[in-house]
């Protein structure tokens, strides 16, 4: 990750973080959101490392959110001894900004297990009492069957009232806004079944559906808890992204030391120093008489930019080589970086305004079913029968159509879904991205990280000999110059040449068997030319200098995976920041006609709004900061994994992995949900038309109306669990 | 009549008995960090060796 990580000591007696520290009482508790960690080692080192800081109470880490709780008495223990501490031992650690978003929807969690465990608590037990009485009725004496249905009243009022809760409010609320959504008949269904079967528990009638209505919430909150465990995978991405903004940055004090602070607590005229690697927190200008910078993350132009002294350094920039002193210019919040969150932030509220697939279709069942129940009652009334007859019709009919299918099945798909996907390394944040992604018919592709490695490759290995790339690899190994990092990657594992020095700017040398070793530019190596960025030199004793050349290039199943999403009859873009020639250049290798390059980000951002406005489904896939808006304004779109965080944020899903191919199966296991949510749909509809006739004249017994329910979400779940199956293969 | 009154009493006793244990482990956050304690098995206390004390 791109997050630096800093010496113990520019973080003691930082007092910073004490706004980080909750304090209760002689208690103080801390939180830390820790990247990094993956099994029972991590956590054991993490704790038992915490616990060993005098003073420490307790410290305990959870897995599953990378949260490590710390608990301390008064101020024995300071937040940026803690977190210096955990960085120490090798975890990326930042302060949790006391998010109490979070502690909301883990609130929300807790509530949908508890509605969810007393339904089905109440649903066993009530069904126990009623079928009784379905099946042995007929041995019953009439007071017996009067008892149980009055137990099953009692049993089930509280229970069904009780774990109802969550459609009753979502119902309110969208009623409140005068509009309707799938839980306006559910509410309605679970109400009137409950008020029927009490009254006809009082006059003694048959009409009970006590069972039908706790086993009805009982279905619908398992969809509903699946649902919520989608979207709280989109939120977690969005807590990250909060805690990567306390990013650290050194600024130099009045008297010329150096401070650490939070890179947004950074103003205009502040001297920032940055060493090799640091990302530029704020756009200003070079102090020094000049620096080389990696673009990528914000242009994505591959080769790294020279500025001279004055020249402007944008938020979002890298540096490569010597550490420099950087003027601030302009705030944080007006830098380069937070135009982009102003994009993608009008980017995520274009695609909140998607509907989704049920929410499309209870928009249509809604106002059908209300009439149809409106029908069935004139029409009793109007044939002559009583009052109650012409309710219960009305009422069967609402119970027997409530829509189980949109309310169990979609989610029940998606989730099967996103498992498959997650297992072949795709992470996907939310249910209606997949919906998205099935109706795409073009994708657009950053260049640089994308289709490309985004860092430079040696490519001319062929024409050098294995013992001297082994040479300079030894020496390569010690510097983090991204070509030297390059050629080492290259090189494989292997030795580090002793005692090897640096000079920024120029290159690498050290002493081995009596001559001296030089890997760097042209001109360190001796030679009297004009070298380029993207090549280094190779000079072993006094012999002739060797070129190592280093091009980005093409993933290894690019061609490959555009291949197949033309086969799939979507039309492949390249949409790059990048210059003309060495864009052209992956254009025609990878085989694409229609690119564009030299984009900046609004560019991008446009380009898609431009796809949108031709009424196209578009897919961006992209890794850069150059990219978020594009991400954000997209029909549907992915990052690969190496992804700034950003990127990572914006995008729908996420690939782990180098791999691409993965982009072609989310096509193809989008679809296939897709059309298995239409097949749960037609068979909902196909059971309804059965079940509307039959229940609107009269011939639904509650028995009947409880077990087709039940068969109805179990053949629907039975049908999403194919998606599965198929990933297996 | 009296067995079956019994019958009824216990299976609502347990299956409350049962909701009630459920809805406690939920409250008291045993859920929280499924993953986390999955891996946490695998972590030895050294104090529960019998050789740790020699």
């Amino acid at each position: 990750m791109g997050a630096l990580i800093f010496p113990e000591s520019h973080l003691h007696g930082d007092d910073d973080l004490s706004r980080f520290v909750r304090r209760e009482q002689s208690q103080s508790s801390f939180g830390i959101a820790v990247r990094g960690a993956h099994c029972a080692n991590c956590i054991a080192k993490i704790e038992s490392g915490v616990r060993g800081i005098s003073g420490v109470a307790n410290a305990r880490l959870n897995l599953s959110t990378g949260k490590l709780e710390v608990t301390w008495k008064g101020d024995a223990v300071s937040a940026a001894q803690v977190i210096a501490r955990v960085r120490a031992l090798g975890y990326d650690a930042q302060p949790f900004d006391a998010a109490q978003s979070q502690d909301a929807d883990a609130g929300e969690q807790t509530f949908l297990l508890r509605c969810l465990a007393v339904a089905g608590f109440g649903t066993v037990f009530v069904m126990g009492l009623t079928d009784a009485v379905w099946y042995g009725g007929a041995e019953m004496s009439a007071a017996t069957r009067n008892l149980f249905f009055w137990l099953a009243g009692a049993v089930s009022l509280p229970v069904t009232l009780f774990a109802s809760q969550p459609f009753f409010r979502s119902a309110f609320q969208s009623l409140a806004k005068r509009q309707t959504n799938m839980d306006v008949p559910i509410s309605l269904a679970i109400a009137l079944s409950l008020g029927l079967s009490l009254y006809q528990t009082m006059v003694h009638g048959t009409q009970i559906y006590f069972d039908a209505a706790v086993m009805l919430a009982f279905l619908l909150l398992i969809g509903r808890y699946l649902d919520f465990l989608l979207r709280d995978r989109a939120r977690g991405a969005a807590r990250q992204l909060l805690a990567m903004q306390a990013e650290p940055a050194r600024r130099f004090k009045p008297n010329g030391n150096l401070e650490t602070v939070a890179a947004r607590e950074i103003v205009p005229g502040d001297r920032v120093f940055l060493t090799s690697g640091e990302r530029v927190p704020a756009d200003g200008t070079l102090e020094d008489k000049d620096c080389l910078i990696d673009v990528s993350l914000v242009t994505g132009e591959t080769e790294p930019v020279a500025i001279s002294h004055g020249g402007a350094l944008h938020a979002g920039t890298i540096i490569l080589g010597k550490p420099v002193t950087l003027a601030v210019a302009a705030r944080v919040e007006d830098s380069l970086v937070a135009d982009l969150a102003r994009l993608l932030e009008a980017g995520q509220q274009t695609r909140s305004l998607y509907v989704r697939l049920a929410d499309r279709a209870a928009r249509a069942y809604v106002p059908f079913v209300t009439a149809l129940a409106a029908l069935v009652f004139a029409s009793w009334l109007w044939t002559g029968a009583t009052f109650v007859t012409a309710l219960t019709g009305a009422i069967t009919v609402l119970v027997i159509t409530c829509p189980c299918a949109l309310g169990l099945a979609v989610p029940a798909v998606q989730i099967v879904a996103t498992g498959r996907l997650f297992r072949r390394g795709i992470f996907v944040k939310s249910g209606d991205a997949l919906e998205r992604l099935a109706e795409i018919d073009t994708a657009v592709f950053d260049k640089t990280g994308t289709l490309t490695w985004g860092t430079p490759q040696l490519v001319n290995s062929d024409q050098i000999p294995r013992d001297i790339l082994d040479a300079a690899a030894s020496l390569a190994r010690a510097s983090r110059h991204p070509l030297a990092r390059a050629l080492a990657a290259f090189a494989g594992e292997g030795p580090v040449a002793q005692g090897v020095r640096e000079t920024a700017g120029a290159g690498l040398e050290a002493d081995m068997h009596g001559m001296t070793l030089k890997l760097g530019s042209a001109r360190w190596c001796g030679l009297d030319v004009r070298g380029s960025t993207s090549e280094l030199w190779f000079r072993p004793g006094h012999e002739a200098p060797v070129r190592l050349e280093f091009r980005d290039r093409m993933r290894p199943d690019t061609a490959a995976m555009l291949a197949a999403l033309r086969e799939r009859g979507i039309d492949v873009e390249m949409l790059t920041g990048d210059r003309e020639a060495p864009a052209a250049e992956i254009a025609a290798e990878a085989d694409i006609t229609q690119w564009q390059a030299a984009a900046d980000p609004k560019t991008k951002a446009a380009r898609m709004q431009t796809l949108r406005a031709q009424g196209r489904r578009a897919l961006m896939v992209g890794d850069g900061l150059n990219d978020a808006a594009a991400l954000a304004l997209a029909h549907v779109s992915i990052a690969p994994g190496s992804a700034v965080d950003v990127s990572q944020l914006a995008a729908d899903m996420v690939l782990r992995g180098d791999s691409l191919m993965p982009i072609v199966e989310a096509v193809d296991v989008a679809r296939k949900a897709r059309s298995l949510v239409l097949e749960n749909f037609g068979m909902a509809a196909i059971y309804n038309l059965i079940a509307i006739p039959v229940a609107a004249l009269g011939f639904v017994s509650p028995l009947i109306a409880a077990a087709s329910m039940a068969a109805s979400s179990l053949v629907v779940t039975l049908n999403a669990l194919r998606l599965a199956r198929g990933g297996q293969r | 009549m009296n067995g079956m009154a019994l019958i009824i009493g216990a299976a609502f006793v347990f299956g409350l008995g049962a909701l009630c244990v459920l809805l406690w482990t939920l409250g008291s956050g045993q859920y929280d960090d499924l993953q986390g304690d999955a891996e946490r098995i695998l972590i030895d206390d050294e104090e529960d060796r019998p050789d740790a004390a020699g």
